[in-house]
């Protein structure tokens, strides 16, 4: 398996660990990665909720240079992989839309190739067999909530998983030998960029996820969104100040992460040192360090 | 609250109904009112008016009243409504599109919100990527609260996870110019 890798903004930044995570897993899994030359970046909420035909645009461009390669693309982030795929969607549907995107790109995007998230690929393309097959270490029954957050099962129809509850990062979870916890909040919205341009408003949302994920009897949680990662780990700090009674410690991981330490690679090298909320403990705790 | 002549505003409103459904592909007279989409909604609970009345101002031509909702900027673009809505009719889409014209009308009913995206997109404009400690530097210098999460940075800045100076793509001059190029099209498609 070959693809064009769209790392996006984040995982060259606040998202570092989930880049390193996913370049492990894949040279594990044998699939290729050859980052997309010179990508720009897909523009996230803020473009398409400024001019539509920006937020179709800036995707595409990266989506024609990966149609010159002829690859596939795969997107680790779920707002990258949204819209990415929004726009993929609009191309192949509306030939007025392809004209008009191709106008203002100044490129050729025909809708031959298209996007994939990176849990389509590591978990569903490369299937649970290889998963197990290459695990060197057990999860022994480590208790994890699988928050996929909002954007990565839709738009609706076109996704890879159901939108409203999904299984591809829990079947990850079992395959690996960690409990799987049945909980309802697996697609809320984290809020976004709201914890930063409103805070109190995105806050409660992070705040009701995490809440949700203890009563659930969960030990920790794990995503496949650089921004979702961002919320729930980085703002348990500003909750526990701001909220009274508030006292998170939920380590929070990218499923690739987990899946580069069960299959054998040092935590440090997967980037779980880098978080905000301590993981050693629950590492140790399930002899996984 | 003002008594409305719903009559009028309904002939007022026709125009930009068609307007939303062209932007959006929504037809908001097809809503029945059932509320599926502000029950889910994550952040209903801040807003002004539900994604159900923001849909129900549409359809009686109540148009400025939505275009200077608080709700078409807290839309956090989750897509939740969307996905259940049983009319299939995508609000998250109407958010957009009411987002768009708003700003067009002078209408910025949410000043931090709409100053982050525009500092957002002015990075991307100028680098072809985000340039994420700019930003955040830059809007909360914007919005009077520069030591926002100043905390953090000492940390991430260690584990490699803010980067002091901007990433340039070299395809960047392509990148402003399909910012030129999309805000002069969208303007005369309207």
């Amino acid at each position: 398996m070959k693809y064009a890798y769209y790392p996006g903004c984040s995982l060259h930044s606040t998202g570092i660990e989930y880049d390193m995570s996913s370049q492990l897993v894949a040279g594990k899994l044998g699939v290729e990665l050859k980052e997309i030359p010179d990508w720009n970046c897909c523009g996230a909420s803020a473009g398409h909720t400024t001019n539509h035909l920006l937020g179709l645009a800036l995707p595409a461009r990266n989506l024609a240079i990966a149609e010159k390669e002829g690859l596939d693309v795969m997107a680790p982030c779920a707002s990258c992989y949204n819209r990415m795929k929004t726009s993929e969607v609009a191309v192949k549907s509306s030939e007025e839309t392809k004209a008009k995107v191709a106008e203002v790109t100044e490129m050729e995007y025909e809708g031959k190739v298209g996007v994939k998230s990176a849990l389509e690929v590591f978990v569903k393309e490369a299937g649970l067999d290889a998963i197990k097959s290459l695990a060197v270490k057990n999860l022994g029954g480590m208790k994890i909530a699988a928050y996929y957050g909002c954007l990565l099962v839709r738009p609706v129809g076109i996704g890879f998983d159901d939108p409203e509850n999904p299984m591809t990062m829990d079947d990850m979870v079992t395959a690996l030998g960690g409990e799987a916890v049945d909980w309802p909040f697996k697609t809320e919205c984290c809020g976004a960029s709201l914890p930063t341009a409103r805070e109190m408003v995105g806050l409660k949302l992070v705040y009701d996820i995490l809440t949700m994920a203890q009563s659930a009897g969960a030990e920790a949680i794990v995503t496949a969104c650089p921004l979702c990662f961002m919320n729930l780990d980085m703002r348990q700090n500003d909750l526990n100040k701001k909220v009274d009674n508030a006292n998170f410690q939920l380590p929070v991981f990218y499923f690739t992460e987990l899946m580069a330490i069960a299959f054998g690679e040092k935590p440090a090298k997967t980037g779980v040192r880098k978080h905000f909320v301590d993981t050693s403990s629950v590492l140790a705790k399930y002899n996984l360090k | 609250m003002q008594p409305i002549n719903l009559t009028s505003a309904l002939a007022a409103g026709k125009d930009f109904v068609e307007k939303v459904r062209k932007a959006s592909g929504v037809d908001v007279k097809a809503c029945y009112q059932c509320g599926k989409c502000s029950a889910g909604c994550p952040v209903a609970f801040a807003m002004d008016y539900t994604p159900r009345q923001v849909m129900r101002l549409l359809q009686l031509g109540l148009t400025e009243e939505a275009l200077k909702s608080h709700s078409i900027w807290l839309c956090a673009q989750c897509e939740t409504c969307s996905a259940r809505c049983p009319r299939q009719l995508e609000p998250a889409k109407v958010m957009e599109a009411l987002r768009i014209e708003a700003k067009k009308a002078g209408f910025e009913t949410e000043d931090e919100i709409a100053t982050f995206n525009e500092k957002f997109l002015r990075s991307v404009a100028s680098n072809g990527r985000v340039f994420e400690a700019g930003l955040v530097i830059g809007f909360n210098l914007a919005t009077v609260r520069p030591f926002k999460d100043a905390g953090v940075a000492p940390s991430m800045l260690v584990n490699g996870k803010l980067k002091l100076l901007p990433h340039k793509i070299k395809g960047r001059d392509a990148v402003r110019r399909m910012f030129e190029k999309a805000e002069k099209m969208e303007g005369e498609h309207k």
